[in-house]
């Protein structure tokens, strides 16, 4: 169980957060293609590395921020409020 | 029967003046507080614990310690139990487990028939074919052969587990000379430590030493005890290290339960597990009375047990060599003192159910009953390979060292070198004040990050560079195999001759070699046999061990139970402010979610027949309740709802639904307009917490800029549904305020009031049952005498409480579907039946593109009601519905009920689309294999499809 720092709480073990996963960007909805909202949907990086990833403060202050996470030694660098 | 026991002993650990009886094997025993059950059985005189797991050979001590690898006993309904950690205690009823045929029989003749399939590969050589030998030969063979004890699962006396949670700044695994001093050091920085001792007691190797250890440990103990900051945790073992040193420590006796799992966070973890002692490789190193040399020291000095009369002792080390001493001193002959360090060594031992003769290397047979081997040490670097190490072979010590380690994992003591108690101390020290400081700077860290007003206690403190002097590696032969071939595994019985042949067949890496013989895979897991299999291997393959490795340790390091893992749940049970009255008036309790709530008060039939006549009141309290302020509130509806919500006035309730992003059915429920800038959004009650985080999702990360606040408050609103043709008469008698009449309040509005006095309620006109209803929220201080009101003055009209159960039916009777239910993870919204509330019109709503390809499919299942021919038939719901000829399922049943209003079984289903128009016959498979006709419906709803009743 990893620790993650929320800007707010401070470290925090993970089990009282929830991974939101990659930072993924919402494509404008009314214009997307099928493919694209598709991509928006499933499919991720998933680097062996540095990645953004979204965290939700669930038992906590319940916001959400994103860190940068190295997904090969879970090494956490600055999180911050979106 | 003390036969064994010697005279008092300096060390010893056992209370000569209390006696223990006990059992074993049903006979009667005693043995002294302090034993185990090994040393007490040991003193006792006997010699054979258990039966090997492959070849049923006789198996007696060869470590009389945890790790002692065919020492597992049944102890009363408690199985697998390690006869040499497990203390005595008095009664105890101890038995040999799975001794099959008996523990005593001569199993010569089983073996050879048997012998030949159970080779290297033997599980996938034999096993494979043919198939159907697998259930009727194989499996029952095979569960004779298996080792485990019996399991009394209906008549478990072990009581509750527990787990807890620690946060020590530093976390020392290993009680001995280096990880105390590591402690002590640690504690004097100002860290908080949690010290881990293996055994029952503090001090390694001290405890079973000589005068001068005695007193080193005496010493060292004192200064542990005084030292306020350290946590002593004795009988426990470390036994996984996780991400950021997140520790797993099973604590195996505690007073509150048999077996404890604590969950650490520590900022440094200071590894000291000293060094576990090798078995050595000969023919017949298995025989009952082959031990190793710790084994004797412990059964001589702790337990004062004496371990045989004439003995052999190889010995390549000063341990070995100080065994020698603790036999003559406990008045054992020694037969023949073999230096390995000068090449002398041991052939094979004979002898059947104790050792009888010893071949040595010289050629001479000399006759004995104890054999000691001293040749060499593992490092239990387990821990250290799971914070990403890579220990590697040292030749010239013959064994493992740490390699690298991150900055928040230390070792110290025998895993990284040798010394003096004293030396083995000063590097303990060392390595206690580097964690300390690397942990206070971590502590440091931490509380500046914790809260910007906190304070995080002075200046940061420096990083201290390691200037540890390292314990020196003295020489060590490497001793694994004699020129005979012996047990490496004796917990999974394989054989250096099993490994030579794998080898040949090619599976001549260690990791292949170690699944395909099972090598290392029993309950020892690699501690005492891994090098030993790897220099087998090397030696089959003419390579360096170096180039060889091991195979990878992974946690558990320690076996845990299961009950340990799961500990004492601490999931919180949520209760209405009404529970207690249900559980006080008969109801039957239904746990959903995270709630307990009233599934019925014992007639769930009667109770949905007097909503339909009278009046009923239920508890919904757990239906999720959003309040929702901001003048931006309506854009965050038209996000996540399917539908529009730009024209709802002041006192309008709307039904909505949401979809996920993939266009799947979410979530649904009611949002009435309370004023100007105020809604409440009422959810699903499994789908409470998850719409919330949603609604913060979007608000906090897509639409930051839109200006609304949300607060959850299902616990705080009580909520109250009355429903049935008589429930207006019976709020008429208490709601004060509020224009009860159909034409000020109709159907889908909301008003807000005082009710039974309270004032502030808010009631709102739509119910889940078909009938006329009104839903309460009522601040859940004042909701009992809310409650209790409508029950007092509503006894003329004939109300009663009505469960879940209840509910469930009469929504049935009216076709509502539960999502969850009657939806699923594939359901998207046109499946549900949604039709006009969808609007695809909109520019951004959840899901938008996915929904707009939902609705250009013809392929969809859809959501139909559905009505056995029989009406006495009501299908299991998840029943499936088939093709009639071929059998291919079409769909599935997904709620099904007797319907008291009807006097028949009801349905929903998710069918074909070529199933679901009205009037489709469509074809059930039952349970037991019948099947049955049913008829699909023109509308949802069984009972009222045109909302008479809840409209009046
Ligand atoms: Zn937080």
């Amino acid at each position: 169980m990893i620790v993650v720092n929320c800007p707010n709480c401070g470290p925090r073990n993970s089990s009282d957060l929830r991974p939101c996963g990659e930072l993924t960007p919402r494509p404008d909805p009314s214009t997307a293609s099928l493919s694209e909202w598709r991509t928006y949907l499933y499919l991720r990086e998933n680097p062996a590395g540095w990645v953004t990833e979204t965290w939700y403060c669930r038992n906590g202050c319940r916001r959400y921020f994103t860190i940068q996470r190295n997904t090969a030694t879970n090494e956490i660098r600055d999180s911050e409020a979106p | 029967m003390t036969g064994n026991r010697l005279p008092e002993r300096p060390g010893e650990v056992i209370d000569r003046g209390t006696s223990l009886a006990f059992t074993w094997n049903g006979q009667g025993y005693t043995g002294y507080q302090g034993d185990t059950i090994a040393s007490a059985l040991a003193a006792s005189g006997v010699e054979v614990f258990a039966r090997s797991m492959k070849y049923k050979r006789r198996r007696g001590i060869m470590t009389a310690d945890h790790w002692d690898p065919n020492l597992f006993v049944q102890v009363g309904d408690e199985p697998n139990v390690r006869a040499g950690s497990r203390c005595l205690v008095a009664g105890m009823e101890v038995s040999a487990q799975n001794v099959w045929p008996s523990l005593k029989f001569d199993v010569g003749a089983v073996n050879q028939m048997v012998g030949r399939f159970l080779t290297s590969g033997f599980y996938y050589k034999t096993f494979m074919r043919p198939k159907w030998f697998w259930h009727n030969v194989y499996q029952k063979v095979l569960r004779k052969f298996a080792p485990g004890g019996r399991i009394f699962w209906e008549s478990s006396t072990h009581g509750a587990y527990d787990k807890r949670y620690a946060h020590p700044d530093v976390l020392v695994a290993g009680g001995g000379p280096a990880g105390m001093g590591a402690a002590i050091a640690a504690a004097e920085a100002g860290a908080s430590v949690m010290l881990v001792e293996h055994e029952p007691e503090l001090g390694g190797h001290l405890r079973w030493g000589d005068a001068a250890d005695l007193a080193a440990l005496a010493e060292l103990t004192s200064a542990v005890e005084a030292h306020p900051g350290i946590e002593v945790v004795i009988d426990s073992t470390v036994t996984g290290r996780y991400d950021h040193n997140w520790m797993a420590v099973v604590q195996r006796s505690h007073e509150i339960a048999p077996e404890r799992l604590i969950k650490a966070r520590a900022a440094s973890l200071v590894v000291a597990p000293g060094l576990i002692e090798r078995p050595y490789v000969f023919a017949g190193n298995d025989t009952p009375g082959v031990m190793l040399s710790g084994a004797v020291r412990r059964l001589i000095n702790l337990w004062a047990v004496k371990p045989g009369t004439r003995a052999v002792v190889l010995s390549a080390n000063p341990e070995g060599d100080a065994a020698i001493a603790d036999l003559e001193a406990a008045g054992v002959e020694i037969v023949a003192a073999l230096d390995a360090r000068a090449g002398e060594d041991i052939v094979e031992v004979e002898g059947r159910g104790r050792v009888d003769k010893v071949v040595l290397g010289d050629g001479r047979t000399v006759s004995a009953d104890l054999v000691v081997i001293g040749i060499g040490w593992t490092a239990p670097t387990s821990l250290l390979n799971m914070a990403g190490d890579r220990p590697v072979y040292d030749p010239s010590a013959a064994r493992y060292f740490p390699n690298q380690l991150p900055d928040g994992v230390l070792a110290t003591g025998g895993i990284t070198g040798n010394g003096t108690t004293d030396e083995l101390v000063a590097h303990g020290r060392a390595t206690g004040s580097l964690a300390a400081s690397r942990a206070l700077r971590s502590r440091h860290d931490r509380r500046v990050l914790a809260a910007r007003a906190r304070n995080p206690e002075g200046p940061k403190p420096e990083f201290l560079q390691d200037t540890r002097t390292p314990l020196a590696r003295v020489p060590h032969p490497e001793c694994y195999r004699s020129s005979t071939h012996g047990m490496v595994d004796l917990s999974e019985d394989v054989s250096s001759k099993d490994l030579v042949q794998a080898s040949k067949e090619g599976f001549d890496s260690i990791e292949l070699m170690k699944r395909y013989t099972t090598v290392t895979m029993g309950p020892s897991q690699g501690k005492l046999e891994t090098v030993n299999a790897s220099a087998v291997l090397a030696e089959a393959r003419n390579m360096d061990m170096v180039d060889i490795g091991t195979t990878v340790w992974r946690p558990p390091y320690a076996p845990i139970s299961l009950g340990a893992l799961a500990g004492r749940i601490f999931e919180p049970i949520r209760r209405s402010a009404l529970q207690d009255w249900h559980e006080a008036h008969g109801a039957s309790p239904l746990l959903a979610g995270q709630w307990v709530r009233p599934d019925h008060y014992g007639d769930p039939v009667g109770e949905a027949r007097n909503v339909r006549q009278n009046v009923g009141i239920i508890d919904v309290t757990p239906l999720g309740k959003l309040d929702l302020r901001g003048p931006d509130v309506t854009k965050l509806l038209e996000l996540v709802y399917v539908n529009k919500w730009q024209k709802l006035d002041i006192g309008r309730v709307r039904y909505g639904t949401m979809v996920a992003e993939d266009g799947v059915v979410s979530d649904d429920g009611v949002t009435g307009r309370l004023g100007e800038n105020h809604y409440l959004m009422t959810t699903t009650s499994s789908g409470a917490g998850a719409v919330w985080e949603m609604l913060e999702d979007y608000l906090q990360t897509y639409r930051p800029e839109w200006d609304v606040h949300v607060t959850a408050v299902t616990g705080g609103l009580t909520s109250i549904n009355v429903a049935g043709p008589k429930c207006r008469e019976l709020l008429l008698r208490l709601v004060e305020g509020v224009d009860l009449s159909p034409e000020a309040f109709p159907y889908f509005h909301v008003r807000r009031g005082s009710v039974a006095g309270v004032a502030d309620c808010i009631i709102w006109r739509i119910g889940f049952t078909g009938e006329l209803s009104y839903e309460l929220h009522v601040p859940s201080g004042h909701a009992l005498h809310v409650w209790e009101s409508l029950l007092a003055n509503g006894e003329d009209l004939g109300v009663r409480p009505f469960g879940v159960e209840s509910q469930r039916i009469l929504r049935l009777e009216k076709g509502h579907y539960i999502v969850g239910q009657d939806t699923d993870g594939l359901t998207k919204a046109p499946s549900a039946g949604l039709g006009g509330l969808v609007k695809l019109d909109k520019p951004d709503t959840l899901g938008l593109p996915e929904l707009k390809a939902a609705y250009a499919r013809t392929d969809l299942p859809m959501l139909v009601a559905i009505q056995p021919d029989d009406p006495q038939v009501v299908p299991m719901e998840a029943a499936q519905i088939v093709d009639g000829d071929s059998n291919r399922i079409l769909g599935r049943i997904t709620s099904s009920r007797m319907s008291p209003t009807l006097g028949r079984s009801v349905c929903l289903g998710q069918v074909d689309p070529s199933l679901a128009a009205a009037g489709t016959k469509v074809t059930i498979l039952l349970i037991d294999g019948r099947r049955v006709t049913g008829t699909v419906q023109e509308h949802h709803a069984h009972v009222d499809p045109e909302g008479v009743r809840q409209n009046a």
